[in-house]
């Protein structure tokens, strides 16, 4: 298969509300720093497709997709949704430019849960009506709970390792312009708080951020017009584990195992720790664990009591902040850590893995390997 | 828009449906599945063969999951493989079709499940309430529009700009309800006659009872496989041989509702790539997408088989007919078998699928047929998908 290229990518927003644009204008924002980032493109003549990941009951409008084609410029061209992580629809822009039907492709996601007034009603109605959601949850973190005691079982992480997760990705957020919820805290400060669901704190458990991420896709054979240091995307998978939380085998990322081997095999990639950085979902302290594991790196505690995992180490982890400083863009929290690992690769290194979560309740997730 | 064909070769080898029914028993995961299962035992695979899922879904609200993919998959089969639901209002289920094709030509994955699904007998009071929700937050939510309404202004348009009556579009429904009558996945298929759509209830005019398809819940699902390993599974691969799709701003009141620009726009771009350069003589059998009976007419004339204008008077001659130049909606179409949304899509690609196969049965038309054009329609008037296929 053909390496894919980011050409452009432009952000708008990472604020806890954006009060003073609405969706639309926040897409068309990071749409036009897209364009500017991509050289000056005119989407109009130049993009063969259009994607946007969106779902109905974030955006509180029945078939939003109506709304995906005006403020990125794909009106009357092929414009579609992929009802998803904003990486699995860079796993589609990436199929449309290897099936031939695209040489360039735009990629949109965003999120605005600053007006969602209910927010743990709306993550209820995922779950299954017949199973789950009569069971009248008062607080859907406890499937986090759930997963993460098991995961430390297994894996022998602590609840202090989980505090340093927490402090390594907030002190990180402050090094970029995107990181409300960053600041620098103590062991102290993270293990006094009290638990929401155990072994979970307020401050473990990332909270939901206003934003919009535009990324542009090339062909190898059109990169080059648009940008002289292309970001490849060398390869990329997706999956999910379960769609039921009763059936599913908690504490392991499954998702990530199996989207990991489709993305190494397709990158000819032999191991994690050969890349310079991980990018991978902590909307949770645990989960930033849980995905390194699944990415193939056996050891987790181990390697991140050593210091393994930190900035300036063998392998940083969310050297930019991850969701824990700068909040999850729903849909767009995929391409929020694309935007992350392409800052970082920009700033000169040379490969990264960013790896997604679609959040509770479901078992989803995708995993890009990317080189300069 | 680049079509520069150098994609792999892409076969649809197997193909299942759930009855259409206004009020199925089983769970949206089971509809999917019973689809998917007769789809898999079609091709003779297996659901451990599959590689990729995509799923295909119109509104959350109607099934009232929200991520209705995520609880989908598991009823897709979409579990521990790649599984992603595309999306594009009421043209979700041709898109289902295309994204399955794209898995397969990009060279992801070597056999795709393509799953639709829609259970819309949820919907409280009425699966139309799921539609006051699709309007524009703040110019046109406050009008409380329905989607009948905005209808009956295209039907209206299409009628005034062409000089067409209502005699000559209520003969689609006549058509297509006949035509449904040998379908056995049929909700609504039987004899009527013009008469009967002009003597039932206004909803809207010139939108009447019989103008309009039914409320359904079904499930439909597709296999597409490599080119090159199509003829392990079967002596008769159909081959997708052309794919398009557009979508027109979100602005439906600046629209010239007459004429849907956007579909000849999507129609153009799989023709280009089927190598399609004169419609009407190439193509032989045709399933537009007719949730309402001018709609089929519309599409005709977006999909370039009628000249603006022309599909009625082409209807009245008998061309679209069953056994006339080009059969149009001989599965009897959503007017005839229901309308699932998205499953209502599949089910055009499905029915082109059966025909190129011959294997249509009773629903098989008269004259050889050896390309087959679906086409489905969505969002707020402004969504258009197309599928070639060939045998």
């Amino acid at each position: 298969m053909e390496n894919v290229g980011i050409v452009g990518i432009g952000w708008y927003g990472f604020s806890t509300n954006v009060h003073d644009l609405s969706f639309r204008e926040m897409m068309f924002e990071a749409a036009q720093r897209a364009f500017y980032d991509a050289g000056g493109m005119n989407p109009r003549e130049q993009v063969d497709a259009f994607i946007s990941c969106q779902e109905d009951f974030w955006e509180g409008i029945s078939i939003s997709d109506e709304f995906a084609p005006d403020p990125v410029g794909g009106a009357m061209r092929p414009t579609m949704t992929v009802a998803g992580d904003g990486l699995q629809g860079l796993a589609h822009g990436f199929m449309l430019i290897n099936s031939g039907v695209a040489d360039v492709v735009v990629v949109e996601s965003h999120a605005k849960p600053s007006d969602i007034l209910t927010f743990p009603e709306i993550v209820e109605l995922a779950m299954d009506p017949v199973y789950v959601r009569e069971a009248k949850i008062p607080n859907y973190h406890f499937i986090a709970g759930l997963d993460a005691t098991k995961f430390m079982h297994r894996t022998g992480v602590s609840r202090e390792d989980l505090a340093e997760v927490v402090i390594k990705n907030r002190a990180s957020g402050l090094k970029t312009g995107r990181a409300p919820h960053a600041s620098l805290l103590s062991k102290e400060d993270v293990l006094s708080q009290e638990a929401v669901v155990y072994p979970l704190t307020r401050v473990d458990i990332a909270r939901p951020v206003d934003g919009a991420v535009v990324v542009v896709l090339a062909s190898e054979t059109f990169a080059r017009k648009f940008n002289d240091t292309p970001i490849w995307i060398t390869g990329i998978g997706f999956a999910t584990d379960n769609s039921n939380l009763e059936l599913a085998r908690l504490g392991d990322a499954l998702y990530t195992r199996k989207a990991s081997s489709l993305a190494f095999s397709m990158a000819r990639l032999e191991s994690p720790l050969k890349v310079n950085g991980l990018f991978v979902d902590d909307r949770y302290s645990y989960k930033e664990l849980q995905h390194v594991e699944a990415l193939g790196v056996t050891n987790v505690a181990e390697k991140f009591r050593e210091g393994y995992f930190h900035e300036g180490s063998y392998l940083p982890v969310n050297p930019k902040g991850g969701h824990l400083a700068k909040g999850y863009p729903l849909e767009a929290s995929g391409l929020s850590l694309v935007l992350d690992a392409v800052e970082y690769m920009r700033e000169g290194a040379s490969s990264a893995i960013v790896a997604s979560w679609r959040g509770i309740p479901t078992f989803t997730g995708g995993v890009a390997v990317m080189q300069r | 828009m680049k079509t520069n064909l150098k994609f792999r070769r892409v076969a649809a080898i197997g193909a299942g449906m759930t009855p259409f029914r206004r009020r199925m028993l089983e769970t949206p995961q089971e509809m999917a599945w019973e689809a998917s299962r007769r789809a898999l035992d079609e091709a003779g695979l297996e659901l451990r063969d599959i590689d990729c899922v995509v799923i295909g879904s119109a509104p959350d609200a109607f099934d009232g999951v929200h991520m209705k993919g995520e609880y989908l998959a598991h009823g897709a089969g979409g579990v521990m493989r790649p599984s992603s639901r595309v999306y594009v209002g009421g043209a979700t289920g041709v898109m289902t079709a295309i994204a399955g094709w794209y898995h397969v030509a990009s060279g992801m994955c070597k056999k795709v499940l393509a799953v639709a699904e829609e259970k819309m007998s949820t919907g409280r009071p009425h699966p139309q309430a799921v539609f006051r929700y699709i309007w524009d937050p703040i110019t046109e939510k406050p009008l409380n529009p329905n989607l009948i309404w905005i209808f009956a202004m295209e039907m209206h348009r299409y009628m005034f700009v062409n000089k067409v009556s209502k005699e000559e579009i209520a003969l689609v429904s006549v058509k297509n309800k006949r035509n449904a009558a040998s379908n056995p996945y049929a909700q609504l298929g039987g004899e009527i006659t013009v008469d009967d759509v002009l003597r039932s209830e206004v909803l809207v005019w010139p939108v009447q009872l019989l103008d309009v398809s039914p409320v359904s819940d079904g499930a439909a699902a597709m296999v597409f496989v490599d080119g090159d390993i199509a003829r392990r599974y079967t002596d008769t691969p159909i081959w997708v041989e052309g794919v398009g799709w557009t979508l027109d701003n979100t602005s439906w009141p600046n629209r010239e509702l007459a004429y849907p620009r956007y579909l000849e726009n999507a129609a153009r771009m799989a023709y280009r790539m089927a190598g399609i350069e004169r419609p009407q003589k190439e193509i032989d059998v045709v399933e537009p997408y007719d949730p309402f009976d001018y709609k089929e007419l519309h599409h005709l004339e977006g999909l370039m088989l009628a000249k603006r204008g022309e599909a009625p008077l082409l209807l009245k001659e008998g061309f679209f007919d069953k056994d006339g130049d080009i059969p149009s909606s001989p599965s009897g179409g959503l007017l005839g078998v229901g309308n699932p949304i998205a499953a209502a899509g599949l089910m055009k690609v499905i029915s082109i699928y059966w025909q190129l196969k011959g294997t249509a049965g009773k629903m098989q038309v008269k004259r050889p047929v050896h390309t087959g054009v679906a086409q489905a329609w969505g969002d707020l008037m402004q969504a258009s998908t197309v599928m070639v296929m060939r045998n």
